[in-house]
Formats: C-alpha cells, structure tokens, sequence
C-alpha cells in the first residue's frame, strides 16, 4: 500500500498527462489520419460493412466540379464578415457606452451572457417562431404599420441577411462582455491625466481607450471569426441551407456530403480542405496572438 | 474606482439617452425569449393565429413531457445523462493534465505540442471529425450508443478545461506548494490536499460550462444518435423539423431546454463570466 501510493507520487507527473494525451490520440489525431485515408477512397456499406475502394482522382473531381460549395464558400464569406464587422461594432459602441453610466452594469452582465449559454438550437426555434410569414412577430408590426409582410425565412433575397440577423443577436453579448471587462480593466489614472490636459470626452474614447482595447478586440476578432465560420446549429434550424443555396454555409454543405449524400470519401476531402483552411487562418493571426500574450 | 462610478461619466441629456440605450440593448436580448416563452403557453391555434391575448395552457409542456407520441422526456433524460458524465470525466482528465503542464517541468515541444493540438481542435469545426468518429463506432458498436456521445464530448470539452484550470492554477501562490514540499508531501499529495481545494472556483467554472455545451452541443449528437439516444437539441430540431412544424411544442421544447442554463446561471454567474471572458483580457 505504502510502495504503491510512493509509485504514485513518483511518477505523478506522467500520469497525469497520460489519459488527456490518449484521449487526444484516439479522438483527434487518427480520426484525422483517417480523414487523410477516406479522401482517397469510396465507402460504401455493404450489409452494414463498410467497404473501402481506392480512388483518389473521383473524390478530387468532386470537389474540383461542386458548385453547391463555391456558393456556400461565398455565403460563408459573407456571413463571417458582416456579421463579426457588426459585431464588434456594436459590442464595442455598448461596452464604451455601459462603463460611462453609473447603474446598470450588474444587470448587462447577467442579461448578455443569457443569449450565450442557451442552445443554439433554442435560439433557431425562437427566430424560427418570430420570423414565421402568418404570426412572427416581425410581419405582425410590419402590417401593423400598414406594410407589406415579407417571407424572411422563404426568400432568396432576405434569407441570408435574416440568418446574419439572428448570428449578431446571438454574438453581440459575447464581445460586449470581452470588450466591456476589457473597458473595465483601463486605469482611471490614464483617464484623468488626459482630461486634465484638456482632452474632450471624443478624444478620451478614441485617442485613450480604444487604443489600449486594441488585444481585446484583436481577441474577439480571432475567436469571433472562427466561430462565425463553424455555425451550424441555428442555420440548420432556420433554413437548412435554403431556400435554395441561398443560406448555403460551408458547414450546412459539409453535413449534407457527409449523412443525407453519405459520401464519406469526398465528405473527408472537404473535411482536410476545411481544416487546413482553419489552420492557415490560426497561423496568419498568430501574430497578433503573439502580441497580445506579449503585453 | 467603484462599480458605480465612471471615469467619464455621461451627464445630462447624454445620460438619459445612454440609459435609454441601455434599455433599449436589454429590452433587444430579453425580447426574443419574452416571445418564446410567451408562445410556449398558448395553444397552437392562438400562435397560428398571432393572438396577443390569449388563455395560458400548461398543455404544450404537458404534451411535450408525457405525451405517448413525445420522446421528449427520455430525451431529457439523455442529455442529462451526457452532460453530467462527460462533465465529471472531463473535470478529472482536464484538471490533471492542466496541473501536470503547470507544475512539472515538461520538454518545451511537449508543452507547446499538446496547447497547440488543443487550440486547433478547439477551433476546426466538430463537423470534420464527425465522418471518422461515426465509422470508427460503427466499427466497435458504439454507434447510437450514450457512451460513444459522452467521450466524444470529453474530448470536445478537454481544450477549454485544460486552458481554464491552467489559468486557475497559476493564480496559487508557488510558496504554499513550496512548503508543503519542504514539510515532505509528495506531488500527488500537494496537488490533492493544497493545490485542488485552492483551485475549487476553477473547477466550478470548468464544470458549469462543460455542462452547458455539452447539454447545448448539437452537430455531434445528431450524426452519433439515433431515436433512443438523440439529446434534447436533436428532438428540438425534429419538431421544426417535421412536415407540419409543430409551433406550440417547439417553443415548449426549446423553453425546457433553457432550465439548466438559467439555473446554472443563477448559482454560478460570477464563475461563468469569469469562465467566459478569462485569458480574454489578460
């Protein structure tokens, strides 16, 4: 008993790594070495077996000749910018607007991490229900005011912008509280010193405080992308992709190829394609990273 | 400076119309959930219908919960299930690989190779992994399985776990360790008795949100389940989902599946935040 709890002791610091590196291992790295083998091949289940054939050229002609994904890359495009632009506008004009009043910050705190703990997929059926063409609430108010209603949800022209809404609803929130503890966080020493030089309140915002809240915004920038590139959950609820391709997004598509196509071969290609995508994206931004962990 | 003070405060005419923003950015957030939870008791003519007033009925939950068409209370139970397990495992792996690169002096390219793995996995879509993990099941019958979701959402919650009880760890003083050293106690010992008992508002946080995502996690558990094992996301997706979507019970479904967060939220919103915003700032 006393030999094995010493053994334990000594060799602590290995095994507490261990099971994490395993998980990693077998849940990570060769479910990704396996995505490198499955984008050579055609799987098909033969009486519930999978069976492998090796044809790299077909899975490559796939993606070279998918128009579905040349659309969803541009909706995704889209989405990613527009949104995570507003975003951080507006999370950025609340956060400078919430530190300057003297109530009401207690209650932004617990009101704005609401829309981030709840599931996506609850957020997709309140907007699903407010976006509805007969009863949503936003074509109730617009024949209210005697305007036309409009089919948010059903029409090619408004269903990304309808999408994006829903995307900056979700993720104003999150930057705000980013931006805010970050607002919180500039020296009010800094602050004084420069009204006592004679700085206008303009000034103050744009010459003291935005500056130093450059890594916080460069944080919820980095995060804020990726994150907006990997939406899924409410999109999938809202109009799976449609109507059309017109809600289209890279990871909708990705979902398709892979369980309603079952194309696993080509859905693996478009997997490798996606993560090094995600990976070149890191390492571009790492040296703002850098920077940041640097200060 | 005090939380009710301001270094730039806004007066007069400024303040009324920032307060009025205030409200306004309040009343935009809460509105949306006003609106469900207001559609989740009416009845499904009254939604069809647009009715501002209406007879509040509990019968969409009643229908929803222990209706004999509904699976919605197994998949409650499901998700419960999920959530819980893989939030204790991923607490006891994450929290010992966390103290494990904190304490002990690891080669820099083990270091730097296990964060830099975290950091890609945490930032590729699940999605991509999603085609290998459900051959790989079907291969060892873990397929439609509990246990199959709840290691996959061990390991989606493992870089966040990891990162979080690293940046909780660090924040103990090095001399408690110290002499809890010099007085003989062991690594395993100094981390059970002085260093874990210090780290317990991390484990708090860490655990509130492996809760949370694993409960909300939705791409993952619709490709890995079926009928029998599907969480409560993917039965909320089924009723919007179904030909004729169901309104009344979507909305009653998607008020359920808030509860945990909300109660969360009121027990632990200081370790949330905190959670949340943490290295974001630093």
């Amino acid at each position: 008993m006393r030999a094995a709890a010493a053994a334990l002791n000594r060799s602590f610091k290995h095994w507490s790594l261990l099971p994490a590196v395993l998980i990693f291992l077998l849940l990570t790295l060769y479910p990704m070495v396996n995505l490198v083998r499955m984008s050579v091949s055609t799987i098909a289940f033969v009486e519930g077996t999978a069976r492998w054939s090796f044809t790299p050229a077909h899975n490559f002609r796939l993606l070279l000749n998918d128009a579905v994904l040349a659309a969803a890359a541009v909706n995704t495009a889209i989405f990613v910018i527009v949104a995570v632009a507003v975003e951080i506008a507006l999370g950025l004009a609340l956060a400078l607007l919430v530190a300057r009043l003297a109530r009401g910050k207690g209650l932004m705190r617990t009101v704005m991490v609401l829309p981030i703990l709840v599931p996506a997929v609850a957020i997709g059926s309140m907007w699903k229900l407010m976006y509805n063409y007969d009863f949503g609430v936003f074509n109730q108010a617009l024949t209210a005011i005697g305007l036309a209603p409009v089919n948010w949800l059903g029409s090619t022209k408004v269903a990304l912008a309808a999408v994006i809404l829903v995307d900056i609803w979700h993720w104003v929130p999150f930057v705000f509280l980013i931006l805010f503890a970050a607002v919180e966080g500039v020296p009010p020493d800094v602050i004084e010193a420069a009204r006592i030089d004679g700085a206008s309140n303009r000034q103050v915002t744009w010459r003291i405080i935005i500056p130093l809240l450059k890594p916080a915004l460069a944080v919820a920038l980095i995060f804020r992308s990726i994150l907006a590139f990997k939406t899924f959950d409410e999109v999938f609820l809202l109009t799976s992709g449609g109507p059309g391709t017109s809600t289209e997004l890279v990871s909708l598509h990705l979902y398709k190829v892979f369980f309603e196509q079952n194309q696993l071969g080509y859905g693996a290609l478009l997997s490798l394609a996606i993560i090094a995508a995600v990976v070149a994206f890191l390492l571009v931004s790492r040296k703002t990273l850098a920077l940041r962990s640097a200060q | 400076m005090t939380a009710e003070t301001s270094a730039l405060p806004l007066v007069g005419r400024d303040r009324v119309i920032g307060y009025g923003l205030l409200v306004l950015a309040v009343l935009c957030v809460v509105g949306p959930f006003a609106w469900i939870l207001m559609s989740s008791f009416k009845q499904q003519i009254a939604i069809l219908t647009g009715a501002w007033s209406f007879t509040p009925t509990l019968s969409n939950f009643g229908e929803v919960l222990f209706g004999r068409r509904s699976d919605f209370a197994g998949n409650v139970a499901n998700s419960a299930i999920v959530a819980a397990t893989s939030t204790v495992l991923v607490l006891i792996v994450g929290t010992l690989a966390a103290y494990s690169l904190y304490r002990f002096a690891w080669a820099r390219w083990v270091t730097t190779g296990f964060l830099g793995w975290t950091l890609v996995f945490h930032m590729i879509p699940a999605l991509t992994l999603v085609g290998p993990w459900y051959l790989a099941f079907r291969e060892l019958g873990w397929y439609n399985t509990l246990g199959g979701l709840v290691l996959t959402h061990v390991t989606l919650n493992l870089p966040m776990t990891v990162w979080l009880m690293m940046a909780f760890f660090r924040e103990i003083p090095p001399e408690i360790e110290e002499a809890a050293h010099v007085d003989g106690c062991g690594p395993l010992e100094a981390f059970w008795y002085i260093a874990l008992p210090l780290a317990v508002p991390g484990l708090i946080a860490a655990g509130v949100l492996a809760f949370i995502f694993s409960w909300n996690e939705f791409s993952v558990a619709l490709n890995l389940t079926a009928r029998d094992t599907a969480t409560v996301p993917v039965a909320i997706a089924r009723f919007a989902q179904q030909y004729e979507v169901q309104h009344s019970q979507m909305a009653a479904a998607a008020v359920i599946s808030t509860i945990p967060a909300l109660l969360l939220m009121a027990l632990g919103q200081r370790f949330i935040v905190r959670g949340l915003t943490l290295g974001s700032v630093k």
